[in-house]
């Protein structure tokens, strides 16, 4: 068989991931984040929908095999793009869904709408598979190759055009994979190529962009948008790459005014500001400067100007420049050097360039150096020693409020982090963190346990004399110094408390009389905590405490996790009270995602798969066999998700990371399953249960080895250029992926060899293990970390070969016959 | 398509005419009763947050007037069903009415008595006005965004609250000509408390800020400028929840 056969299924399965990425994006920016993940990972049920449907439909489809796999992949196209212009439109609102069940009708609308590709786009690799019984190997090698290279391209597609252009591109791919399959028809082989070839030129450059535009559709909740509905408010500038939207808006009737932390004491009114929203929500500030430093004096009465009390003319480290308050700050407060180092290099386009002038050129000022990197990377590079790190506040008030990022990984807030900013201060240095306040109180406390976890890993004994905590009535801001805080340190962070009615939450030598004076709460929660926490109760405290307030780590790097299930019924029984504001979200959504998808997975697959037990024969252990797909599924993707999550703090990027191992481990696993057959002939002595248990072991030995081995190969090379760090990646991940890429062509052939009509099963089972794998492996790691998820991996894989082994012995594998090498 | 076009046209004007008749007819049926049956949940409410009320409950003459005020007619058409459950409602232009026991929360702790002049920054809906207005010698409303400016104050002279006043523009600056106010509630989200607003309160007087996401009031933050002008400011949880197990923190 020609490889030119099998084009159409890398087109397919390129299209499919794609478009599974873009979809993350889109719904980024017209909902929020934690909705895209759970709207992706349902849709991704498609797969499992289109296991039963070629079941079912296996025989006349297969008569057909060219045509039926032609007018699935042009009905992926069109689904594509109409079904994200249909789920747009919806009036799904997922801010009120506490307070209106009918939103949940409309989140299902999303879910069926938006599963449609998949299931066209999974239908035709289905339908590929059972047409090549003998060529599973290469048929499966076609579909992982072709789906790491979608991966990675959409992610370079996506540096060069907007989402909802992407989206054409993505539909018209479909189409192309449609017209290649066309040539193989019996009849009208040429018109039908040329018409899809035609449908596709015409989606890529024809459809209206105002088909699949965002803009018009965004929740009219997030800020953008919000933004926008005042009087002469316009967008002036829009930029967008895989990173995030970016869109800048000025204001000139009601300017932004954007000063959070802000002293009640301030009568300065900030000057003209052009807001920067990412995805349309989170804010961030380009204040107009014309070098007058008098006209930024309101900086000073923010909490997060209280380090330049105890610092003169400071070398300051900015971790997160976004729209440069902090330079700002810094360069008002006398600072003699500032170094930002910001993750977007758009953001540092609009603030260097484009808005050079607007922000009175501060990036372009000798002692000011705006670097591209972020912020750990930067910090486990640089050679430089800073008197100041300062992260300053990037996300909304909002994003924070609803705990929406709760289950995105953050290597920037943990334990080893705050060491590693600890190891470039100069003996007198100090961090300073702001964060929003919360209440009750979590991020502070969660970064106040954090860093004291990180002073005594540091041998420091009496981490208290190395703290400080202010709060205004909206933010708070940690000082964690690399010496003890000396008696003139203290003097002034007393002084400058005072002067701007800032709490006192925490200072070397605090008494009870100190808090709680300004901004009166009930019960003076970050004093008492912080209190605790440095004390023998800590254990008991962070025990106490009903939300999770124990440090992140860099294994379970989960710094905006507060969730804890003994608070969920209180909460639940509050949430009309205002206790739907204090639940975080995001774990939440992503319990309910998992268990949407269990039952929908058993919906759409065992119970078709129970009905029609018949047809598959009674010969074939249905059970152990489809237990064994699942088992796969789960184990490939906990694998593959706890190593993007590892890879993050490497790669510097969340986006490399998923881009980089994505791509690896499905173009690797895609050249394992090509030479599979020849491993299972050459090492499996012809046998495919023998050859699998040998690919496991190695798996399982190769998995473990990078578990123990990874933190300290990434400490020795963190310092190299991007491209050698890629490379290293994708080499580390070859081997792993190459022997991950064997059991499932090797299990299929030898399951195919029993029950052709099992093929489709087997391949719908997979599907939704690995939906189900995505969430569980995030949920898993919440609770155990990387180590855990990765260790249950590995049983998982062993644990495999027994499901396809005979019963009674090693009985002389029938597969021997089909063994002769496809690939 | 053409005469799919003029269904819909036909449809669109059944539709229109339904809603003319039931939007008439609104006034006459005067849903007291669910007025009542919201109280209730209010109190109730409020019983379980000693934090934000601080005294025996809220102040019920403050009920007593939400008991009053015709909260249906303040929300659009399409959410009319809804306008007495205990829950935020959206108003258009990324805006909501705020929660009734939200309200009466905020109505009780600006405290205002018959011869205070008020401020609301944020008019939105304008009900919170009308629940300030029998309350208040007057109030005086801004709303940055024209429409539900011009919307809240027709509605609010239809129904003869003749002592709020309501002008469409930046809330920053407050209405200098009529400060001092004894009573400022800001209900326009911001990053920061305007210096204005501060200035603008009277000595003695109450800001009151609600703070949170669209939808999720988080804490409401009370503002006090004592005689002396030095501020003080309070965060109430509308909720009895402590974040310790076991009794206190100590």
């Amino acid at each position: 068989m020609k490889a030119g056969r099998l084009l159409p299924v890398g087109l397919i399965s390129a299209a499919i991931l794609a478009h599974e990425v873009l979809l993350m994006r889109l719904f980024s920016i017209i909902q929020w984040h934690q909705f895209a993940y759970m709207i992706i990972s349902i849709a991704l049920l498609g797969f499992g929908a289109s296991g039963t449907f070629v079941a079912l439909a296996r025989r006349p489809l297969l008569k057909r095999y060219p045509a039926a796999f032609a007018a699935s992949a042009a009905l992926f196209g069109i689904a594509a793009v109409a079904s994200f212009a249909g789920a747009e439109r919806l009036p799904f609102n997922a801010l009120e869904i506490v307070w209106n069940p009918a939103q949940l009708g409309w989140l299902a609308a999303n879910y069926a709408l938006l599963s449609l590709p998949f299931f066209f786009g999974a239908t035709c690799i289905g339908l590929a598979f059972s047409r090549h019984p003998d060529a599973i190997g290469r048929v499966y090698a076609f579909d992982l190759i072709g789906a790491g290279i979608g991966a990675l391209g959409v992610v370079g597609l996506l540096f060069l055009v907007f989402p909802s252009t992407a989206l054409r591109f993505v539909a018209a791919l479909g189409f192309a994979a449609a017209a290649l399959a066309a040539t193989g028809m019996a009849r009208h082989r040429w018109f039908a190529a040329g018409s899809l070839g035609l449908a596709a030129t015409v989606i890529a450059v024809w459809l209206p962009p105002s088909f699949t535009a965002t803009g018009p559709h965004m929740s009219e909740y997030k800020g953008l948008r919000m933004a926008l509905e005042v009087p002469d408010a316009r967008v002036v500038e829009e930029r967008s790459s895989p990173l995030g939207l970016l869109t800048v808006v000025e204001s000139p009737t009601v300017p932004f005014r954007y000063a959070p932390g802000l002293s009640l004491a301030n009568v300065q009114e900030p000057p003209a500001q052009l807001a920067v929203f990412s995805d349309g929500d989170s804010i961030t500030a380009m204040t107009a400067y014309g070098g007058d430093p008098a006209t930024v004096a309101y900086l000073d009465r923010t909490t997060a100007a209280l380090p330049y009390r105890l610092l003169a003319r400071p070398r300051v480290l900015v971790l997160g420049a976004g729209g440069g308050e902090q330079v700002l700050l810094a360069l008002r407060a006398g600072a003699e050097i500032v170094d930002a180092v910001e993750v977007n290099p758009q953001m540092i386009e609009l603030t260097r360039n484009r808005f050079a002038n607007f922000v009175g050129g501060i990036f372009s000022r000798p002692n000011v150096d705006l670097r591209l990197a972020e912020a750990r990377a930067f910090a486990a590079t640089t050679g430089e020693r800073y008197d100041l790190i300062q992260m300053p506040l990037l996300d909304s008030f909002s994003a924070a409020a609803a705990g929406v990022q709760s289950m995105h990984e953050n290597y920037t807030y943990t334990v080893e982090a705050l060491r590693d900013y600890l190891a470039i201060l100069k003996p007198d240095g100090v961090v300073a963190i702001t964060r929003w306040l919360r209440m009750p109180p979590r991020d502070i406390l969660k970064l106040f346990a954090t860093a004291t976890a990180a002073l005594e890993a540091d041998g420091v004994s009496e981490p208290g004399r190395h703290l400080a905590l202010i709060r205004s009535w909206n933010t708070a801001t940690l000082i964690v110094a690399k010496s003890p805080l000396a008696d003139e340190d203290i003097a002034a962070i007393r002084s400058f408390a005072g002067e701007n009615f800032f709490d006192i939450s925490w200072v070397p030598r605090i008494s009870a009389s100190d808090v709680n004076r300004y901004n009166q709460l009930d019960q003076e929660y970050l004093y008492e905590g912080a209190l605790s926490l440095l004390g023998p109760q800590r254990a008991d405290f962070t025990e106490r405490y009903k939300f999770d307030i124990a440090p992140a780590t860099d294994n379970r790097p989960y710094f905006f996790d507060f969730f804890r299930w003994r608070a969920l019924p209180e909460l639940l029984a509050l949430r009309t009270q205002g206790g739907a504001a204090m639940l975080d979200w995001g774990y939440l959504i992503l319990v309910a995602t998992l268990v949407q998808a269990a039952i929908l997975s058993v919906v759409l697959i065992l119970l078709p798969l129970w009905l029609r037990r018949r047809a598959i024969g009674r010969a074939v252990p249905r059970l152990r066999f489809g237990l064994y797909f699942l088992a796969l599924g789960l184990a490939f993707l906990f694998i593959e998700i706890a190593f993007i999550q590892r890879f993050m703090l490497f790669l510097g990027h969340p986006l490399y990371a998923v881009a980089v191992v994505l791509a690896g481990f499905l173009a690797f696993a895609g050249l394992g399953s090509a030479v599979a057959a020849r491993w299972m002939a050459a090492v499996g002595r012809g046998s495919a249960v023998r050859g699998i248990t040998l690919a496991v072991v190695v798996i399982a030995f190769l998995a473990g080895t990078y578990l123990i081995a990874l933190p300290s190969i990434f400490d020795r090379l963190l310092a190299l250029p991007d491209a050698a760090k890629i490379a290293i990646a994708l080499l580390l991940i070859a081997p792993l992926a190459l022997f991950m890429g064997m059991p499932f062509p090797l299990g299929l052939s030898h399951v195919g060899a029993r029950s052709e009509e099992f093929l489709p099963w087997a391949w719908g089972i997979n599907g939704c293990a690995s939906v189900l794998s995505a969430i569980l492996a995030a949920l898993l790691a919440m609770h155990v970390g990387f180590a855990g998820v990765v260790t249950i991996a590995a049983i998982l894989y062993l644990a495999a070969p027994a499901l396809l082994a005979e019963s009674q012995g090693f009985v002389p594998d029938r597969n021997r016959s089909r063994a002769k090498p496809s690939a | 398509m053409r005469p799919l076009a003029q269904c819909q046209v036909l449809l669109a004007a059944v539709l229109a005419s339904i809603a003319a008749v039931a939007s008439t007819s609104a006034p006459a049926q005067d849903r007291a009763g669910e007025r009542a049956a919201m109280i209730e949940t209010i109190k109730s409410h409020a019983r379980s947050a000693p934090s934000a009320v601080g005294r025996q409950g809220i102040d019920p003459a403050v009920l007593e007037t939400m008991r009053k005020v015709p909260r249906h007619l303040f929300v659009p058409e399409e959410q009319r069903s809804a306008a007495y459950r205990d829950r935020p409602l959206p108003i258009g232009y990324g805006q909501t009415i705020s929660q009734p026991f939200i309200v009466a929360l905020m109505t009780d702790l600006i405290n205002v008595g018959p011869g205070d002049v008020v401020l609301e920054v944020g008019t939105g809906s304008g009900y919170q006005a009308a629940v300030l207005s029998p309350r208040a010698a007057k109030v005086y409303s801004i709303e940055i965004i024209p429409e539900l400016g011009k919307r809240a104050a027709a509605r609010l002279a239809e129904l003869r609250y003749g002592n709020v006043e309501v002008k469409v523009g930046d809330g920053y600056y407050g209405w200098p000509a009529h400060a001092p106010f004894d009573g400022i509630l800001v209900t326009a989200a911001a990053s920061h408390i305007p210096p204005p607003l501060v200035e603008q309160l009277a000595k003695g007087g109450r800001m009151v800020v609600p703070v949170g996401a669209p939808f999720a009031t988080q804490f409401l933050m009370l503002v006090e400028k004592r005689q002396d002008g030095s501020i003080t400011t309070r965060q109430l949880l509308p909720v009895g929840f402590v974040p310790l197990r076991g009794g206190g923190a100590r």
